[in-house]
């Protein structure tokens, strides 16, 4: 028996001005299954993101998560709709005027409406659980390595044991160990929740590591979707292409905007 | 064509502008109002605004209530009315000096202020963070400000109206020979409560403006430190120009007869 899906994308179009994003986008994220995106920069991998999560509208198309329409749905719905949610951003996007451990509570303490108390306790257990130790939890953002922000911004996502959660790039900007690193907590992390994950990256290791499927986007729509083992013979040409990195092949860099 | 092409283009764009920044403040006053309320930022922009803000809006209110008795002693003299100096001071330091000081000398300050945190938090993700960890950017960034604006603008005007006249007395009795007793009654022979709370109310729609346009470019600011300091200009130049043109609406709805 399958699993439900958890969130569903149809017909997806987002546009800024004449620039085309997302060209009718479809997908199926199954509860509990951990999906990546991949595709190359600016192919409309964020904007997939941030449209599910509501930050950004589409013009044209349906999401639904749990079934539920999120396009056009109205603040406070939305409000509570993001109580399912956790997401780590490509640069961490950490709360500079916030210490560490309120960076991690902060979703425990404004969303939930936890005492700081408590939440401080569940805020250094996270940072134990993606390895930074109590310490630094009474550091700024600014005082710590990139490494360790992303860890930091694991912990915060992770911290409201969200049901969905949303990697935007968890692997950039970190040397291949750090990187490896991430992937595993993310792997634990996640499946010690038993979420249900959407992430998107150019990173293929990573890709590999977190994936039960993965999906390719290119020109804004997902042309590929299928299990992570059998991304190396997909037989389409697209995505040899990019998991190869080959400068030659279908898919030709734009070099103006 | 194309002349007449391109002052539609500026129109239009110019009324996209407006009717963005009306939709914004409508949101953001509407936040004012629900709860959930974050009194803790209130009060933080409070002090921010509020009492950081003495030092500058001080030397300016003295400095000007100093040359004001100096530059009017020498003018009145050519026709023997040296004797409504204080009266001139207070009048001007109450109706108009004091609120268009201090709200530009603010808007320089907090409104650059504003608009880069807050421009900062959007380039960096922060704020789209804010909607994933289920806090309303409105409620949590903007609504504050613009309360805490409102609020302490008013607090400062009032500081100042009392440190420009004490300017004004300084210089009135210890350099142009003013019996101390004789300048205090005429400073407040003529004034009247309208002075003040024109003046006042001139404080409390600076504020507001002062912190809307610094949360109106900041949360629309775009493509990075650039982008910031763009939003950082812009906030001090339209709530300078704002605060100018509303000068003259009150004073025209107050004292237009």
């Amino acid at each position: 028996m399958t699993a439900p899906a958890k969130i569903v994308l149809s017909d997806v179009h987002k546009s800024f001005g004449k620039k085309v994003v997302l060209d009718g986008a479809d997908l199926s994220v199954a509860k509990g299954e951990s999906v990546v995106i991949i595709g190359g920069s600016g192919t409309g991998k964020s904007v997939l993101l941030k449209s599910i999560l509501g930050i950004l509208r589409p013009e044209k198309g349906s999401i639904t998560v749990d079934g539920e329409e999120v396009i056009g749905m109205r603040s406070k719905a939305r409000d509570r709709m993001m109580l399912k949610f956790g997401m780590l951003f490509q640069g961490s996007a950490l709360f500079d005027s916030l210490k560490v451990w309120q960076n991690v509570a902060f979703g425990l303490i404004q969303g939930r409406g936890m005492d700081r108390d408590q939440a401080h306790a569940i805020a250094i257990e996270k940072l134990a659980q993606v390895g930074l130790a109590e310490s630094a939890g009474e550091l700024f953002p600014a005082e710590l390595s990139g490494g360790m922000q992303k860890r930091v911004a694991l912990a915060r996502a992770i911290a409201t044991s969200p049901e969905i959660i949303f990697f935007d790039e968890p692997t950039t900007g970190l040397d291949p160990i750090m990187a490896d690193v991430i992937n595993d907590l993310i792997v634990e992390c996640t499946k010690e929740l038993g979420a249900t994950t959407l992430s998107i990256t150019h990173d293929m290791a990573s890709a590999r590591k977190i994936a039960d499927r993965i999906a390719m986007l290119y020109k804004g729509r997902l042309i590929w979707v299928g299990a992570a083992k059998d991304i190396d013979h997909s037989g389409n040409e697209y995505v040899d292409q990019f998991i190869h990195g080959r400068a030659e092949g279908p898919i030709k860099m734009e070099l103006r905007a | 064509m194309d002349f007449v092409a391109a002052i539609g283009r500026i129109f239009l764009a110019f009324l996209s502008h407006v009717g963005r920044l009306s939709a914004f403040a409508g949101t953001a006053l509407s936040h004012i109002v629900r709860p959930p309320f974050y009194p803790r930022l209130t009060l933080r922009a409070m002090v921010e605004i509020g009492y950081y803000s003495l030092p500058v809006v001080g030397l300016t209110a003295v400095f000007t209530g100093m040359v004001l008795a100096l530059q009017s002693y020498s003018g009145f003299s050519r026709f023997a009315a040296e004797s409504a100096v204080a009266t001139v001071v207070v009048l001007s330091i109450t109706r108009e000096l004091a609120p268009v000081l201090a709200g530009l000398m603010v808007a320089g300050r907090i409104g650059a202020s504003m608009a880069a945190e807050i421009g900062t938090m959007r380039v960096t993700e922060q704020i789209d963070a804010l909607t994933t960890l289920s806090t309303n950017p409105f409620k949590y960034l903007v609504a504050p400000r613009l309360l805490a604006g409102l609020l302490m603008v008013p607090c400062l005007v009032l500081v100042a109206d009392i440190i420009g006249v004490f300017g004004g007395y300084i210089v009135g009795v210890y350099k142009l020979g003013f019996n101390p007793s004789s300048y205090l009654a005429r400073t407040w022979e003529f004034l009247e409560p309208i002075d003040v709370i024109s003046g006042l109310t001139k404080a409390a729609v600076f504020g507001f403006i002062i912190s809307l346009m610094g949360c109106y470019h900041g949360y629309y600011s775009r493509g990075g430190a650039q982008g910031v300091g763009a939003a950082t200009t812009n906030s001090v130049v339209s709530a300078a120009i704002m605060i100018l043109i509303f000068n003259y609406v009150i004073t025209a709805l107050y004292f237009g007869k």
